[in-house]
């Protein structure tokens, strides 16, 4: 057997990287399940304001404003770190390095520097555009998406807002960011924007459609909508003849499974417009689509939608596909961020891999592959259940 | 694979058609190319290629400089395979002069041409991956690209404009070694082509968006007087290296890669099938590299009996002709270049009548075009 061979600075990240791992690990296993900390926390918190006498009305909602501030916390620095991961990713593919000094080691402080840089940024609404509809459409794009994370589970009992309608929620809401998308669009008044917010418009419609019916074997076989009860519907283990095989997660669920995890999938990656299916910004048709005429920080917030949609993507496909938080040894909101993490490199994996494809195959791919095979999909959970 | 567009009563009396200017600065015109587009929605009804951007006039402006000065300006035409334009421009004069270049000379020159051959390639391939929306191809096209600029440099001392190739010769013999570092480079870009298939060849997403695109029938290309890896994408089996050989191609073993049907696709594999066959070229020079003087005898003050010349080549993007008239003096009286991206390019209006916005793009880099030699 051949051992690679390292240089002396890859021995030195891989290291670093195992000392981070291990340093983590540690970290998380001494936290443990994160919920029973915080109901620690905050019992505390209310024993000591139910002495001081402070109304309960006044501590729901300083419970609220701060798990706002939490999801906005956690939405903008992983949004960071997926940028700088993605740079990374992307470079290493690409036989480059990417960024290597901001921050000393590998660069990591880069997306800081950058958003440093957007934030200062000169805000220019062009002449043509209609200002109100220009600055709007940021906005309008990254709200929804902020609102679906309140009923994303992060793991056991993370979860600020656990809807009995949780996947409809989601789906509903995050439908709505097309329309900041299309008001850039026509907002900005510049014809590639134009061009782009159409496409952006048609693209989601169309596939919304495939994206829910795929989800729909999975609440067949549970019988809810609620996310934290379809995440725990999947823990244990397949049997096969009394031995356990596999994770009892939905993804290993023959055919019907994977069939719903790839277009799942694939309706997910077109969802948040992105490669192979970035048609709405692609750079060497539209120059940059709908966002042609943003900058600053209006631009950094359609920026921060894209990723807080692809974090919020792979967080659902862990909790419908992958088993939520399940998993041994680690509390479970560790497994949910590694499965979620791993979920955004296929995103990114992808990204950097295809070529995109064109705006009326795109369609033809929706209406005439992935609705039929999800339909199908459904007709056989359904032949399923009758068994 | 042509759009219906499909006329609703009533219709008419809405829509719009919107003019839509592609360019001069847009990501992905390679240069400062403008087409105009009118469209209805997203299906292109009409295109005008507007060019002139990069006009330094250089026909005129070789009226003013004497023939081995006008190797420098021949670099400037199509950038990326400065090599060609050199040799062609060498052709020319020899021809009016009747030289004879010594057998290594000659050699020599079909080594760089066909190295600066895999490199123009590697450009339209990693570029064209941009085009079609996939990013990574580009930066592995550059990094072979690189090692051949590499090589180019220590031939010539420069990695673009060489003005390598010299009236009666070349500029320099090789370098030490450099025999060697070409074979590992060959050696080294053999199994890149297998990479590039998997990548972008076979991917099923860049078939979907190239084949059956931009169909140029052979009928069409031959009455627009396409050359080039369009012509032969095309069908038609037609290199100038093969049927009018030049240098001393008649000794080489290769083939000249066909397509079928005219299409982007078509038009990339010829071109990712020539970048093997200049591998292959490139590696039977080196093997029978004569020894010997590589200049041919030439006078300090070049001055050409008066007369003309027409002396042409195979170039990457097709047929690369060069008119030269002289009057005897040390200056050319006309010079005429006939570049081949310039009547390439001419095809445009005609097949993007009925495409995609996207495919304008797919359809804009396959034809392959450098604007500083559109417009010169």
């Amino acid at each position: 057997m051949i051992l690679p061979v390292f240089t002396q600075s890859q021995k030195r990240s891989v290291g670093v990287l195992v000392a981070m791992g291990a340093i983590g690990s540690t970290i998380a296993l001494l936290i443990g399940e994160l919920n029973q900390r915080i109901f620690q926390v905050w019992g505390f918190v209310s024993e000591f304001a139910s002495k001081i006498s402070i109304p309960s009305f006044m501590l729901s909602f300083v419970s609220m404003v701060l798990q706002c501030s939490v999801l906005i916390g956690f939405i903008s620095v992983s949004v960071m770190f997926m940028v700088w991961w993605e740079r990374k990713i992307s470079a290493h593919m690409q036989s480059r390095l990417g960024p290597m000094y901001t921050g000393g080691w590998h660069g990591w402080a880069q997306t800081i520097a950058d958003a440093i840089k957007l934030l200062l940024k000169e805000d220019i609404i062009p002449a043509a555009a209609n200002p109100w509809v220009h600055r709007l459409a940021p906005v309008l794009a990254f709200v929804p998406c902020f609102l679906c994370y309140a009923a994303l589970p992060f793991g056991e009992g993370l979860i600020s807002a656990d809807l009995d309608i949780g996947i409809l929620y989601i789906f509903a809401l995050s439908g709505l960011s097309v329309l900041g998308i299309v008001m850039a669009g026509w907002g900005s008044g510049n014809k590639y924007s134009l061009l782009g917010g159409l496409r952006a418009a048609a693209q989601s419609v169309s596939y919304e459609i495939p994206r829910v019916l795929s989800v729909v074997p999975i609440i067949m076989f549970v019988g809810s909508l609620k996310l934290t009860q379809i995440a725990q519907a999947q823990t244990g283990f397949w049997h096969v003849g009394g031995i356990p095989v596999l994770p009892r997660w939905f993804i290993f669920y023959p055919v019907i499974g994977q069939l719903a995890f790839i277009i799942f999938l694939i309706a997910s990656v077109a969802e948040t417009n992105r490669t192979p299916f970035d048609i709405a910004e692609a750079e060497s048709e539209l120059v940059a689509g709908f966002h042609t005429e943003y900058s600053g920080m209006k631009f950094s917030f359609f920026f921060l939608a894209e990723y807080a949609y692809v974090f919020l993507s792979s967080g659902m496909t862990t909790t419908l596909f992958l088993g939520g938080g399940s998993g041994p040894l680690f509390p479970s909101w560790v497994w949910f961020l590694l499965k979620s993490f791993a979920v955004v490199f296929l995103f990114l994996w992808f990204r950097w891999t295809f070529p995109r494809l064109r705006v009326d195959r795109l369609m033809e791919f929706t209406w005439k592959f992935l609705i039929p095979w999800s339909f199908f999909n459904i007709l056989a959970a359904g032949f399923m259940g009758l068994m | 694979m042509t759009t219906e567009i499909i006329r609703l009563p009533g219709q008419d009396l809405s829509s719009e058609e919107m003019i839509l200017n592609l360019g001069p600065q847009h990501p992905s015109t390679h240069g400062v190319l403008r087409v105009v587009l009118r469209m209805d929605g997203e299906v292109i009804t009409g295109s005008e290629p507007d060019i002139g951007y990069l006009h330094r006039g250089t026909e005129k402006l070789s009226e003013n400089r004497t023939y081995p000065q006008m190797l420098v300006i021949s670099d400037r035409w199509d950038y990326l395979s400065a090599m060609s334009n050199n040799l062609v421009w060498c052709l020319a004069v020899e021809k009016l002069m009747q030289l004879e270049v010594p057998q290594r000379g000659q050699t020599l020159r079909i080594i760089m041409v066909e190295l600066n051959r895999i490199a123009s390639h590697l450009v339209f391939f990693g570029t064209y991956g941009i085009d079609i929306g996939a990013y990574t191809p580009f930066l592995y096209a550059f990094r072979e690209r690189e090692k051949i600029l590499d090589l180019f440099e220590e031939v010539s001392g420069a990695r673009l404009t060489y003005n390598y190739i010299r009236i009666g010769g070349v500029m320099a013999d090789l370098p030490q070694d450099w025999v060697g570092k070409c074979r590992s480079f060959l050696e080294w870009i053999k199994p890149r082509f297998v990479e590039y298939d998997i990548l972008l060849t076979e991917n099923p997403i860049f078939k979907d968006r190239t084949v059956g695109v931009g169909i140029l029938t052979k009928e069409k290309a031959l009455s627009y007087g396409v050359t080039g890896p369009n012509l032969r994408g095309s069908g038609v089996s037609f290199d100038m290296r093969k049927d009018e050989p030049y240098s001393g191609y008649d000794k080489f073993q290769f083939e000249v890669p066909v397509g079928k049907n005219g299409d982007c696709w078509d038009r990339y594999w010829v071109r990712i099938q020539e970048m093997k066959e200049s591998v292959k070229i490139i590696e039977q020079a080196l093997d029978h590299l004569p020894e010997g003087e590589c200049n041919a005898k030439v006078p300090r003050l070049i001055r050409p009996p008066k007369g003309e010349a027409y002396a042409h080549l195979e170039a990457p993007r097709g047929m690369l002709g060069i008119y030269l008239i002289s009057d005897g003096t040390e200056k050319p009286y006309r010079v005429h270049v006939r570049p081949p991206s310039f009547i390439n390019l001419a095809i445009l209006q005609e097949i993007l009548v009925g495409m995609k916005v996207a495919d304008v793009i797919a359809i804009l880099g396959s034809i392959d075009i450098v604007l500083g030699e559109v417009d010169r």
